[in-house]
């Protein structure tokens, strides 16, 4: 069992779009956004973290110094199918327009949060310096319609 | 040459004298003359900032958006530990605890200040709802949104937290907030205008020795700021970028 993780565990190894792979392990406690909470992040053009604000470090369980210079698919939940991501690059960095989704994310004692996640790329003279992120409550309705439709995937 | 300066019309009246005060000491710093010209409407200083009016604004994070992307503004301060929360506030006697527990056909009464509107707007998602499900109308000042909570003409209000925090006990005790954004990273930012750049470096010096002196502090505390806080071009990039995020 890993460090940290809290309750009735089950072991995943999680493989990355870029070929590295993590044995994580999953509860299922889900820890409920609180109401008025924004999580903020920003990432370098690679997607490794180098900004976070004080709700997102909460919301995680991990500490800031644990999250600044880790990949951002660390948050990464294994019930999160990768075609659900499928259109994040294209639409970030071809169509230049915004991303956003229902995203399960995990949290680092096992347990999980579900967000609406918005992303969009930071562009500075025509060149893409990193990514911004901002994931809010959603509605319990929203976030079964996004489970039934990932489990279906 | 007289430089324009403005403040966004979300400041709070009680400080009303504090920006007249806060002109006079720039004026003094820069050797330069400075109109100062305050709205209490939003629509009529966007209107005067699109006709380039101004040299000198504090600007809320929405429209500092505008000033730096379309109007070649830089930022080069903001007040030190603040940053813009919004919260939405109901009548003290609805049986409402939570945003869950608000339902379509909400009443909202909101100023026009665009990011408290936005976070709002935001922080209501949770209960399914939108624009399209809910009716807004729009108040001039947010001791209005209070009258119209109380007086039952509206469901919930927008306020800047801020500024929520500042109406009198009588008023407050009639209230409740429901929810509060925790967001921690956008604020209120001071912004030269093109005409007014060359001065940049000593201005922005000014305004971070202000702390220093006691007639400093004691305008400091007449805007109710403990400081002012260097602003680099790019913290504010970061801010309009994540305005860009939330608006969806």
């Amino acid at each position: 069992m890993s460090a940290g993780v809290v309750g009735d565990n089950r072991e995943v190894v999680m493989q990355y779009f870029d070929g590295s792979r993590r044995t994580v392990f999953v509860t299922d406690i889900e820890t409920p956004m609180p109401d008025g909470r924004l999580i903020v992040s920003r990432t370098d053009p690679d997607g490794i973290i180098t900004h976070v604000n004080d709700s997102f470090v909460d919301m995680s369980g991990f500490s800031r110094e644990e999250l600044i210079g880790q990949p951002h698919y660390v948050l990464r939940h294994p019930d999160m199918p990768a075609i659900a991501f499928k259109g994040l690059w294209q639409t970030l960095l071809e169509e230049g327009s915004k991303w956003h989704g229902y995203v399960k994310n995990l949290r680092k004692d096992g347990g999980f949060y579900w967000v609406y996640a918005t992303v969009i790329a930071n562009v500075r003279n025509n060149q893409v310096m990193g990514f911004t992120s901002v994931r809010r409550k959603p509605s319990r309705r929203k976030v079964e319609e996004a489970e039934a439709l990932y489990k279906s995937l | 040459m007289t430089y324009n300066f403005t403040v966004s019309p979300d400041f709070n009246p009680s400080y009303l004298s504090g920006w007249f005060i806060f002109n006079t000491w720039l004026q003094r710093q820069t050797g330069e003359a400075f109109h100062l010209d305050l709205y209490d409407d939003f629509d009529l200083q966007r209107q005067a900032i699109a006709e380039d009016k101004f040299d000198m604004i504090y600007a809320n994070p929405y429209d500092a958006a505008v000033l730096v992307r379309e109007k070649g503004f830089v930022p080069i301060a903001c007040p030190a530990g603040k940053s813009d929360e919004a919260m939405i506030v109901v009548a003290a006697d609805i049986e409402v605890d939570a945003v869950e527990g608000l339902s379509a056909g909400l009443r909202i009464s909101a100023t026009k200040d665009p990011d408290v509107n936005m976070m709002c707007m935001i922080m209501l998602e949770p209960a399914d709802l939108d624009r399209d499900n809910t009716t807004t109308q729009h108040r001039d000042s947010y001791v209005l949104l209070a009258k119209d909570l109380i007086r039952g003409e509206a469901d919930v209000g927008f306020f800047l937290e801020e500024t929520y925090n500042k109406l009198s006990r009588i008023v407050k005790s009639q209230l409740k907030p429901l929810v509060q954004s925790q967001i921690q990273v956008i604020n209120h930012v001071l912004l030269l205008g093109p005409a007014l750049q060359h001065r940049q470096v000593e201005i922005q010096q000014a305004l971070l020795a202000m702390v220093d002196t006691p007639a400093g502090q004691s305008l400091l505390e007449s805007l109710s700021f403990s400081a002012w806080d260097k602003v680099e071009p790019e913290d504010t990039e970061f801010m309009i970028d994540l305005m860009d995020t939330l608006e969806t």
